[in-house]
């Protein structure tokens, strides 16, 4: 692993950056700063610019405006410099069929200039559990050794910034665990980790900061543990037993979901008026349930604000 | 420079790796044609007081050549657009000149390769003469250079298979296969000589064969000046297209 890396300088600054297709802008002028070592997630709806964010920092595209740094260097005009220092995951399940596995990861190196990486490559091999498959087809590899893979070809060249556009789509929860765990021993290491997954209990567990996007523009910056603090409170579920309804003066409070009432709450003491209040409508309690806020709820939260929440990055 | 040298390296073991359908099969499909053609034709026809196998034998070791540079950087980037691969090779730091120099340079290994096939075989059906090697070399590998550059453009261009395929057979198959290989242009009427003069891969294929028996239908140094243009415009074409990103960094 790469070490002494040290900590709290930027390891990627994104100003300004704006990217048009067509008649869609897909990056509306996202500003991000990112510290050395730290584990940041970029969370996002569906086309609402994470992986057109990503690319630009590989290069992949173009921005029409703006400036992206990868420590220190710009990824326009030092491209061979900034690219040395990124090793991307990209999110498609992509593979070049006509090589081992051991044969893809020491071509990879010989495109980061990097000869005699064996020694980097068997380490990288043992920890992603491919040690057994080295010298197999790629073609012959399940969906899930193929990403792990992709994980491989990106740390060829140990970068300091590794991005990992949802790695865990389409993985099962056992090799989940084992990359979470090597990537989070990479990041221990001195490695920043940028993360975009929809997989939000896993941002929530890894990420020490988030982003999120909405429509190409950063609509929440800010720690995870801010971010839900900010949006904290509890939740009381409940499903009547039939033929009773929900009373009418209730109805504004709840939303309604495979037969389940949601009650947000303000305090654990609304609850026994809530109840009390069913009680008299003659409504039975069938299931009655009590929910914390978790990233998820923030998420949703913040992609149904137009404010958003923001917070001065590190 | 290691990366331009592992890129090179991957593109020629891509096509090594199914040799038997990138090399062996077109060195099968020249020898297929030579059996036909001199079966047929060689006991009535001489072309510039050669034999007509003998005559035809160059004509098809740089068609075959040719075809399989365009076919080389053509199909190796359509693979890894539609696959997605491609993303290895524009993630790290290599350049768009050498990413040019890499694809057509195996681009030419892989013609050579196919040309040394089949030259081999064809020793079968006659002993071409060597009149003047340097001119034979010359327009080889400037005709691999070219169609190389060719293949990438369509690469580049195509999104899907089969336009990668009405390139091929709607241009570069024509091209080649009216281009002299099989005939001199001086057996033609006037006016198809004269479109032949606008085909540069006739150029390519006569001073080809001018290296062989010393007897071209246009003056080898025309040739080599119509080639090197050709090689050089397509070549200026394919960076700048590179350069742009066009189809591969949005």
């Amino acid at each position: 692993m790469v070490t002494g890396l040290p900590l709290m300088r930027v390891a990627v600054a994104i100003e300004r950056v704006e990217k048009r297709f067509a008649s869609l802008q897909a990056l509306a002028g996202v500003s991000l700063h990112i510290a050395e070592g730290e584990f940041f997630g970029l969370l996002g709806p569906n086309g609402a610019g994470k992986t057109t964010l990503i690319s630009c920092l590989a290069g992949l595209a173009r921005p029409d405006a703006g400036k992206l740094v990868v420590m220190g260097h710009d990824v326009v005009s030092d491209y061979r410099a900034a690219r040395r220092m990124l090793g991307v995951v990209p999110q498609e399940l992509v593979f070049d069929p006509f090589f081992s596995v051991r044969e893809t990861l020491r071509i990879q190196s010989g495109y980061f200039g990097i000869r005699h990486n064996d020694d980097w490559i068997d380490e990288i091999l043992a920890n992603l559990d491919l040690t057994g498959k080295a010298d197999t087809n790629m073609r012959r590899l399940s969906g899930g050794m193929k990403r792990r893979v992709l994980v491989a070809q990106a740390l060829v060249h140990k970068p300091p910034v590794i991005v990992l556009d949802e790695p865990t789509a389409g993985v099962d929860v056992e090799l989940r665990q084992g990359l979470w765990q090597f990537v989070r021993r990479l990041n221990r290491a001195g490695h920043t980790v940028i993360l975009t997954t929809h997989y939000l209990e896993e941002a929530e567990a890894l990420c020490s900061r988030i982003a999120m996007l909405k429509q190409g523009r950063v609509v929440a910056l800010d720690s995870t543990s801010n971010l839900l603090a900010r949006f904290a409170g509890q939740a009381l579920h409940l499903r009547l037993a039939a033929p009773a309804a929900l009373p009418a003066r209730l109805r504004g409070r709840a939303t309604e979901g495979d037969g389940t009432w949601t009650f947000p709450l303000a305090g654990l003491g609304e609850i026994e008026p809530l109840l009390a209040t069913l009680r008299e409508a003659g409504c039975v309690v069938e299931e009655l349930r009590l929910t914390q806020t978790d990233l998820e709820d923030v998420f949703l939260g913040v992609m149904h604000s137009a404010a958003g929440v923001h917070r001065a990055a590190a | 420079m290691l990366g331009f040298r592992t890129l090179l390296y991957k593109e020629v073991l891509r096509f090594w790796k199914v040799s038997f359908q990138t090399v062996a099969a077109p060195v099968l499909t020249a020898m297929l044609y030579l059996m036909i053609f001199s079966h047929v034709l060689d006991a009535h026809v001489q072309v510039h007081g050669v034999p007509y196998t003998a005559f035809l034998i160059p004509g098809l070791v740089i068609m075959s050549a040719l075809q399989n540079a365009f076919a080389n950087s053509s199909s190796s980037l359509i693979q890894s657009k539609v696959t997605g691969s491609v993303v290895f090779v524009l993630l790290p730091p290599i350049s768009y000149v050498e990413f040019f120099l890499a694809y057509v340079l195996a681009a030419m290994l892989r013609g050579l390769m196919v040309a040394a096939g089949v030259l081999l075989v064809t020793v079968w059906f006659a002993v071409p003469e060597l009149q003047a090697p340097l001119w034979i070399l010359v327009f080889i590998v400037l005709g691999g250079g070219i169609m190389g550059a060719l293949g990438m453009v369509a690469g580049i261009w195509a999104d899907k298979f089969d336009q990668l395929a009405g390139f091929q057979n709607f241009l570069i198959l024509p091209l080649t296969m009216l281009s002299g290989v099989f005939y001199s242009i001086h057996s033609l009427p006037e006016f198809w000589q004269q479109v032949s003069h606008f085909n540069p891969v006739f150029y390519m294929i006569d001073g080809f064969r001018f290296g062989f028996f010393g007897v071209s239908d246009v003056p080898p140094e025309t040739s080599l000046a119509v080639v090197s243009t050709s090689f050089l415009l397509v070549s200026v074409a394919t960076l700048l297209l590179l350069r742009s990103g066009y189809k591969l960094r949005s």
